[in-house]
């Protein structure tokens, strides 16, 4: 591979999380190295998305933390999240419809714009300048996942495929050092899918950014990924690397169905 | 300052103890305009629950029948042909707003179908207009037979007076509601109306007509429209400015749920109440008039703690 | 091909993000601006000076902000009339105090005060969404119209509840009161709203105007990119009653020259409301647009059977335009749900082809 994986940057521990009377995550505790991508798998319900929500602060969990950079929290402000440099992609495409691609990806750099209302109102000094400056660091983005031309679309009129790719400019357009993907090829057929890899690995290689990413297609997982951890039910039931996961017996388990 | 907070936190219940018949009165009086108002939410209940438009037209459609109704009368057509007549009327409005307006707009997100109610609502205000004129009218209580006069009935030291057409409209209200309820829940229509409710492709794919339930529907809030315009026009008179008294339903609908049938009475009932007990014991303190927004901060201050109504359900969202 | 857009190469992203990228809109634009600043106040009469050109800017001013707060933020708002009324009666109370502050100084400030009392009643935003919010509003519109008339300060204990306004001068030249010309009353109009509406425009380009749209689009995604919907729902609030603060002060100052709390109650809510569905949610075109079409249409229904030469009674005619409006408004949601701005850029594009069909 020829990258160097570094200290665990992300810690989730013993994270608990339910609504009501449902149990979605059950003490959960894994944790991310620097610059890896990891996977996480399960059967449909296990906790996947929940527990990037958690790790989000979309989520709240009853008990357990989460340490980012060394900053430890029950709950993650979303917010902090954001600053903090964890960006990601949604199961069900959240892009913003009423709003163009270029739009949408310039979004993702809010946080990175400071200029005060005045000179946004006035378009003047600071604000033309930001504008210009992100413009200029959102066209790199465009390049690097070919979506010149559909710059000016409304997202709404895009095609799935185009839309996730889109998903993922937005979150890469706020330079993370974290990437959280939800089931970033689902829906996809098989040309989509090898695009979208080659841009995932090339995240990994170019910017050195560690991917967290929820799959269902275990060939793509067992080709990308570093790590696989497993959930099932909530609880994690494996972790390690992606041959080790694969002949773990409770995972052939909780994937045929079997009582256990 | 303590005059002040002795006023505002002590002085009202001083007041209503001293006269308690006068308290049982005012609440009476709530408990009236409550069900008033609770069965202008029972209109908007309908037909939000059966095809999620929020019938913003609903206050004009009570404003109109009673134009019909009186309009037909004045021009010499005895009263209850009258009424069979303005209930003809109000099938064919029903007919007329499925063809036009909800059948083009049946994909079209609800803020697009309530805004078209809003244009809905400036037609019929402008027809009305032009058809009966501007002015207010009385409505035709005798050659409907309802009851006129009250009862003076003594209790808690003093008496309390209950005019029999607001026992009447109570009673009318109940058995509305009943009935309705009855209808929703027990019948094979209700159900399809439920369903058209919850999402009109897959009522579509069940064979459900959607044409016809909202014909249904909007019928048979033309229907509570009728009695309501009836009972309203009764207790003051028949005019425009009622239109306005149905935004009045909005803090109902917030504190019932918009999808609640027995919500709309009881938050009818606790908008109705609140508003008469605060105007008449609190009222003096900030000057006449405060009942023209008492009821949207009633309904504000239950939102901040239950922002999905009393009888809402809780929104989960997902991501 | 009059429309045609080849040949013209933008060589950098400044030159791309420019208001009028296009060089035939910058022309349009111009010539626009020439026939409003010294064609009008050259040719056109009174009447229509101040029947029709005052009132369309000064609403188009309210409807940009009900647009910013329910077109581009997504906050339905029943609230504007009261806004517009706090503009106005601020502007009077502070004529009294400072008598000799210059008029447009005191307009602009009390949108200032409309900006504070928006933000107080945009404050439920956090806990309720949506429709619900829609009705914080309407609480907001009913208790500033009942301030209106039982808050006697306000109109300085005028024993009919209105106010009048008085005379003020801008270099010797008579601007407010019966004095003044409606030419000099129209440029001034005019220049606040071009000012403001270019503000608006520099506002909604930008990032303020995206995260308004993302919390519009998806206020959760928006919120996990590091959006604080708080504070961008606040300040849609503020800028919003800011801009119909002004036009509210506009209103009685520039336009009416006096008002009572009658101006400024739900219908007026309403009409601002309309005006911003017709001419399209989220689009500053089309609050112009819509307060065009909304002002006009009872005017031109007046005027049109004289022009036939039936007469019919003014009360007749201004029923008839509530029941045309009323279907005009239908019509619109079937067939252009994104109202008159969206036909004018389906125009447009029409244009970049004609006379090909495609």
């Amino acid at each position: 591979m020829g990258k160097t994986v570094g200290a665990p940057i992300l810690e989730v521990e013993g994270v608990s999380l339910s609504f009501g009377g449902v149990v979605a995550l059950q003490a959960v505790t894994f944790d991310v190295r620097e610059h890896e991508i990891r996977a996480i798998i399960g059967p449909n319900g296990a906790g996947k998305s929940s527990l990037l929500n958690v790790i989000n602060g979309f989520y709240h969990p009853q008990q357990g933390s989460i340490s980012f950079k060394g900053r430890r929290r029950r709950q993650v402000d979303p917010h902090e999240a954001a600053q903090a440099g964890i960006a990601r992609t949604f199961q069900n495409i959240a892009l913003f419809r009423g709003m163009t691609v270029l739009d949408n990806l310039m979004t993702g750099r809010t946080l990175k714009m400071t200029s005060n209302f005045l000179q946004q109102a006035l378009y003047w000094g600071a604000a033309r300048r930001e504008e210009l400056e992100h413009r200029a660091k959102i066209e790199e983005v465009i390049d690097f996942l070919e979506i010149q031309h559909i710059r000016k679309t409304p997202v709404g009129r895009l095609p799935y495929g185009l839309q996730k790719r889109v998903e993922l400019g937005r979150a890469l357009a706020a330079e993370p050092q974290l990437l959280l993907l939800d089931e970033p090829m689902a829906g996809m057929n098989l040309e989509e899918k090898q695009d979208m890899c080659r841009f995932i690995l090339d995240v990994n290689d170019q910017f050195g950014t560690t991917i967290v990413l929820i799959e269902h297609d275990m060939s793509v997982v067992m080709d990308l990924s570093d790590r696989v951890a497993v959930l099932d039910y909530g609880r994690k039931i494996a972790d390690g690397a992606p041959d080790e996961v694969r002949r773990d017996q409770a995972v052939i388990d909780a994937y045929l169905g079997v009582a256990h | 300052m303590t005059h002040l907070l002795y006023s505002i936190f002590v002085d009202p219940f001083v007041q209503m103890g001293a006269a308690p018949d006068l308290l049982a009165q005012t609440l009476w009086e709530g408990l009236v305009s409550g069900v008033l108002y609770a069965l202008i939410a029972l209109g908007f209940v309908l037909i939000f629950k059966a095809s999620g438009v929020f019938n913003f037209a609903q206050g004009i459609m009570v404003v109109f029948s009673a134009l019909t109704l009186v309009g037909l009368n004045e021009h010499g057509v005895p009263a209850y042909l009258a009424l069979a007549l303005t209930v003809v009327v109000m099938l064919v409005l029903a007919f007329a707003v499925e063809r036009v307006i909800l059948r083009p707009l049946v994909n079209q997100p609800d803020i697009i179908l309530f805004m078209a109610t809003f244009g809905l609502t400036y037609f019929l205000i402008g027809l009305g207009e032009l058809i009966f004129g501007g002015d207010p009218k009385v409505m035709i209580s005798d050659q409907l037979r309802l009851p006129g006069g009250s009862y003076r009935i003594p209790m808690l030291g003093g008496y309390v007076q209950m005019q029999k057409i607001d026992i009447a409209a109570t009673v009318i209200a109940s058995l509305m509601v009943a009935a309705l309820a009855i209808m929703f829940n027990r019948t094979r229509i209700g159900r399809a109306l439920r369903a058209v409710a919850d999402s009109h492709k897959a009522a579509l794919s069940v064979g459900i007509s959607l044409e016809q339930i909202w014909v249904i529907v909007w019928f048979a809030a033309g229907i509570v429209a009728i009695a309501t315009g009836i009972m309203w026009g009764a207790r003051s008179n028949v005019s425009f400015a009622l239109e306005i008294i149905a935004l009045k339903a909005l803090p109902v609908l917030i504190l019932g749920g918009f999808t609640s049938i027995p919500g709309a009475i009881i938050g009818g009932i606790i908008i109705g109440v609140g508003e008469k007990i605060g105007e008449f014991y609190w009222g003096p303190l900030l000057g006449s008039g405060i009942e023209s927004w008492l009821a949207y901060v009633i309904a504000l201050v239950f939102l901040l703690f239950r922002p999905q109504g009393l009888f809402g359900e809780r929104i989960i969202e997902r991501l | 091909m009059l429309y045609r857009e080849v040949g013209q190469y933008k060589t950098s992203y400044g030159a791309d993000q420019a208001l009028f990228p296009i060089l035939q809109d910058r022309i349009g634009i111009a010539v626009i601006l020439l026939l409003a600043f010294v064609g009008v106040p050259l040719t056109a009469s009174s009447f229509t000076i101040d029947s029709i050109l005052i009132p369309v800017l000064v609403l188009s001013l309210a409807a940009t902000g009900l647009n910013l707060l329910t077109g581009y933020t997504g906050l339905l708002s029943l609230g504007t009339g009261g806004f517009m009324g706090v503009g106005a009666f601020a502007c009077y109370k502070l004529t009294t105090f400072f008598p000799n502050v210059n008029i447009i100084v005191l307009i602009l400030c009390s949108g200032f005060f409309a900006a504070a009392i928006g933000t107080v009643f945009g404050l439920p935003s956090l806990r309720i969404k949506g429709f619900y919010l829609a009705v914080a509003t309407l609480a907001a519109q009913f208790f500033l119209s009942w301030c209106f008339i039982r808050v006697a300060w306000l109109y300085n204990y005028n024993v009919s509840a209105s106010i009048e306004v008085p005379t003020k001068t801008l270099f010797g030249l008579a601007v407010t009161g019966p004095t003044a010309s409606p030419v000099t009353r129209y440029l001034i109009v005019l220049s606040i709203v071009a000012l403001l509406t270019l503000m608006a425009a520099n506002l909604v380009r930008g990032r303020i105007g995206r995260t308004w749209m993302a919390v519009r689009d998806m206020d959760l995604a928006a919120e996990l990119i590091g959006i604080r919907l708080y504070q961008t729902k606040l300040l849609a609030f503020a800028v919003s009653s800011f801009y119909c603060g002004v036009a509210g002060a506009m209103m009685v100052f520039l336009w009416l020259g006096n008002a009572e709390s009658e101006s400024f109650n739900i219908n007026q809510s309403f009409l601002i409301l309309f005006m911003v569905i017709i001419g399209g949610l989220g689009s500053l075109l089309g609050s112009f647009l819509g307060a065009a079409l909304i002002w006009g249409l009872p005017i031109v229904l007046r005027a049109a059977p004289a022009f036939f030469g039936v007469s019919i009674r003014s009360a007749t005619a201004e029923q008839a335009s509530f029941v045309i409006v009323g279907a005009l408004i239908i019509f619109f949601l079937i067939v252009e749900p994104r109202g008159l701005a969206r036909l004018w850029q389906i125009g447009k594009q029409k244009l970049r082809v004609w006379p090909f069909p495609y």
